[in-house]
């Protein structure tokens, strides 16, 4: 290790164990209770709501006719309304239950007006509830990633404002001494979505950019939206959580810092990758290759970090289920970056672009990263904020295998099938014909897709037994001890 | 780095540097771009061709008497791309075709030259596509006749066995032929296992037409002074 021990101490949020900060910590937690539960009840109704989209859609793939005559559910609706219930429904939702929470914990400030908060999220679930009808209704706006029609995006990005406002107070009017790494990646990401979705807004919808300036401004939004904001608040929230529950100080404060900035100034750029080969200027293409490549920089020094922290501790980090589930995200946070910069290459592209390669890699990165340590931080928080314990170990092991196991089976089958969809879509004979025609390429992709609908099945039943838990617990009484030791699936046996 | 002023200038900086770099710089780059022929004559009536045709302090003007490319969209053809729109067609079909040798747009016929940025400037929303589950449509009317745009619409295994592509029947009216006056003029021709049965007929909405206009005028079957089309 090379930073310096008083450092190290100083950054570890486990360091203080003393009654008067856990005291602290149980006022931050009593003050975010109501609003983190709204969000979080909400997130699980949107995850279900999105799972159920995602496995019509999944249907609708290898079998067209499958609710084919309903116009509200034809496949260009659906699977929109699934993209959208997902990252704004679950994936925001659970973002505004987790981050406060997480940077009022490190800065020791307890979240107040706590009522503003809770109005501005039931009126972010009405704007979304909104924006996911209308698209639904065929209002849509035909930019990926910013469907929701106009009538709705105004109140998202007032109530997000509303929302993000207090993670910026709780930064500011902070007790504790000490800015810890998650503090700056959740800060930035607060800074970072309000004004990429504004620009977008008006850039593609209200007053919209000439030409293919428009497709440059949406990969620039949508890009930006997994790289500055789900995967700095998935980094934040590892970066809180694994020293956490394993009692192990971050492996190096100075390669947090490089990796901050890295991914700030690299993943910016990144977006065009989505047009390679399309009619836009080669040198933007050649900008967003290389910032791509260059994500490798922060995608390595957070694996370091992440990894080398947990390196040793696996027995003690199996029998947790936050840390199966945030470390199970934190290694496919380096697979699929590392994926991501290794299809920016152009003679790569030119086989994953325009197949379910992207599909897979897209999944990669929001679930088996994002999601699933966003799974693993609930199970870490809400004994915590409802003080009492999970209800079930069965329900998460259930919840952990299935989706586990399902999203690997998903991002695998897209890829391989999605690879070979792109193979034989570029095959040429001597004489320059193509050697499969494209009904030959589609037809070859349906085993794959199929069993992205079981995959998406597998995941369904994990979706299943989370919630039967999270309202279980909810709906069962406060024990009497508050909770004070991570939540463990089998009992650790203590090392000497 | 514990000041929230140093953190927050990082971030907005960081930002705002791939916002002047992708966004802005594009647009100064592309926003003088107007519709032209495909031969361009400078201030002497002179001919100027090829790459070079943006020539420094020469008036350059469209050569009289020629089409102006790419046409904006009118009447039927432009409600039928609000159609195109909120179908979600842009999911599985991109309108972007790329050049000779990346990848086989030009050898499976879906258009005889790259697509450039020009071609999209009287487009008032651009749908370039990231996703081929379905086949290219920048020339897509140009490769098929309007009976097999209604048939396909109708429903894809009609032209296109094995198709995943959904059916937009619903855009599609079955009804009863009048006794008096026959068979409708636009009823569709259907083979007979799609067919509703005798008496009856299927005639579109005008959803149907409008999104029918605006796939048949889907189409760069011509040559702007940048790029020429592609040889065998």
């Amino acid at each position: 290790m090379s930073s310096k021990p008083s450092i190290l101490e100083s950054i570890n949020p486990t360091a203080d164990t003393s009654i008067q900060m856990k005291a602290r910590l149980g006022e931050v937690d009593a003050s975010m209770r109501q609003p983190a539960m709204l969000f979080l009840v909400s997130a699980v109704f949107w995850l279900l709501a999105g799972t159920v989209l995602a496995i019509i859609t999944a249907i609708k793939a290898t079998n067209p006719e499958f609710l084919g005559t309903t116009e509200w559910l034809t496949f260009g609706r659906v699977r929109t309304a699934h993209l959208n219930a997902m990252i704004f429904g679950w994936g925001n939702n659970v973002i505004f239950a987790v981050a406060p929470w997480i940077m009022g914990r490190l800065s020791r400030a307890r979240i107040r007006h706590t009522n503003i908060l809770l109005t501005a999220g039931i009126f972010w679930n009405i704007a979304v509830t909104i924006g996911i009808f209308g698209i639904l209704r065929g209002d849509m706006v035909g930019v990926e990633w910013l469907e929701m029609p106009a009538y709705a995006t105004p109140f998202v990005i007032i109530t997000y404002a509303l929302i993000g406002v207090w993670v910026v107070i709780a930064f500011r009017w902070r007790q504790s001494d000490h800015v810890y790494v998650s503090q700056w990646y959740i800060l930035a990401a607060f800074f970072w979505l309000p004004w990429l979705y504004t620009i977008a807004q008006i850039m593609l919808i209200f007053e919209p950019a000439n030409g293919v300036v428009q497709s440059l401004t949406n990969w620039w939004f949508a890009h930006n939206v997994l790289g500055l904001w789900l995967t700095p608040i998935g980094i934040a929230t590892a970066y809180y959580l694994i020293p956490k529950v394993l009692g192990r100080p971050i492996h190096s404060y100075y390669l947090s810092v490089v990796g901050f900035w890295a991914l700030a100034l690299f993943y910016n750029w990144a977006g065009v990758h989505h047009l390679i080969g399309g009619p836009v200027p080669a040198w933007v293409i050649s900008a967003g290759t290389v910032a791509s490549v260059m994500m490798i920089i922060p995608v390595v020094v957070t694996a370091i970090n992440h990894h080398l922290t947990v390196v040793g501790l696996h027995k003690e980090g199996w029998a947790s289920p936050t840390i199966r589930f945030v470390v199970f995200g934190a290694i496919n946070y380096t697979v699929v970056s590392l994926f991501g910069s290794a299809m920016a290459l152009r003679h790569v592209n030119e086989v994953t672009h325009f197949t379910h390669f992207t599909v897979g890699h897209a999944h990669h990165g929001v679930y088996a990263f994002f999601t699933m340590i966003m799974f693993g931080a609930v199970y870490y928080m809400m004994p915590r904020l409802l003080e009492r314990e999970w209800r079930n170990a069965f329900l998460i092991k259930v919840h952990w295998w299935m989706c586990g196991l399902g999203i690997l089976l998903m991002v695998v089958a897209l890829q391989i099938g999605g690879w070979i969809q792109g193979l034989q879509m570029n095959a040429l004979d001597a004489d320059g014909v193509p050697v499969y025609t494209f009904l030959q390429t589609v037809e070859n992709t349906k085993p794959w897709l199929w069993l992205r609908s079981m995959s998406g099945l597998m995941i369904l039943v994990g979706h299943l037994a989370f919630a039967i838990n999270v309202f279980w617990m909810i709906f069962s009484p406060r024990t009497r001890d508050q909770v004070t030791q991570p939540t463990l699936l089998t009992p650790v046996t203590e090392e000497a | 780095m514990k000041s929230l002023p140093l953190i927050f200038l990082g971030v907005f900086f960081t930002l705002a540097f791939s916002y002047t770099g992708i966004v802005l710089t594009s647009h100064f780059q592309m926003k003088d771009l107007t519709p032209v022929t495909a031969e361009l004559v400078d201030g002497n009536d002179q001919p100027l061709a090829g790459r070079n045709f943006l020539v420094n302090g020469v008036t350059v003007k469209n050569t009289e008497g020629m089409t102006a490319y790419p046409l904006a969209l009118v009447g039927e053809a432009q409600r039928g791309k609000a159609v195109y729109e909120q179908m979600g067609c842009l999911y599985c079909h991109s309108q972007q075709v790329r050049r000779k040798g990346f990848g086989s747009d030009f050898e499976r016929g879906w258009g005889n030259r790259q697509s450039v940025p020009r071609d999209y400037i009287e487009q008032e929303r651009v749908m370039l596509g990231t996703m081929r589950t379905g086949p290219d449509l920048t020339n897509v009317g140009a490769r098929y006749p309007e009976l097999w745009q209604y048939q396909h619409l109708y429903n894809p295994q009609i032209t296109s066995p094995g198709s995943t592509m959904p059916p937009y029947s619903f855009l599609f009216e079955v009804q009863k032929i009048n006794e008096l006056t026959g068979p409708a003029a636009e009823a569709l021709e259907l083979p007979e296992q799609y067919h509703p049965g005798a008496g009856y007929e299927v005639v579109p909405t005008q959803r149907a037409k409008d999104l029918v206009a605006y796939l048949l005028n889907l189409s760069q079957d011509y040559e702007l002074p940048e790029i020429k089309f592609t040889l065998e």
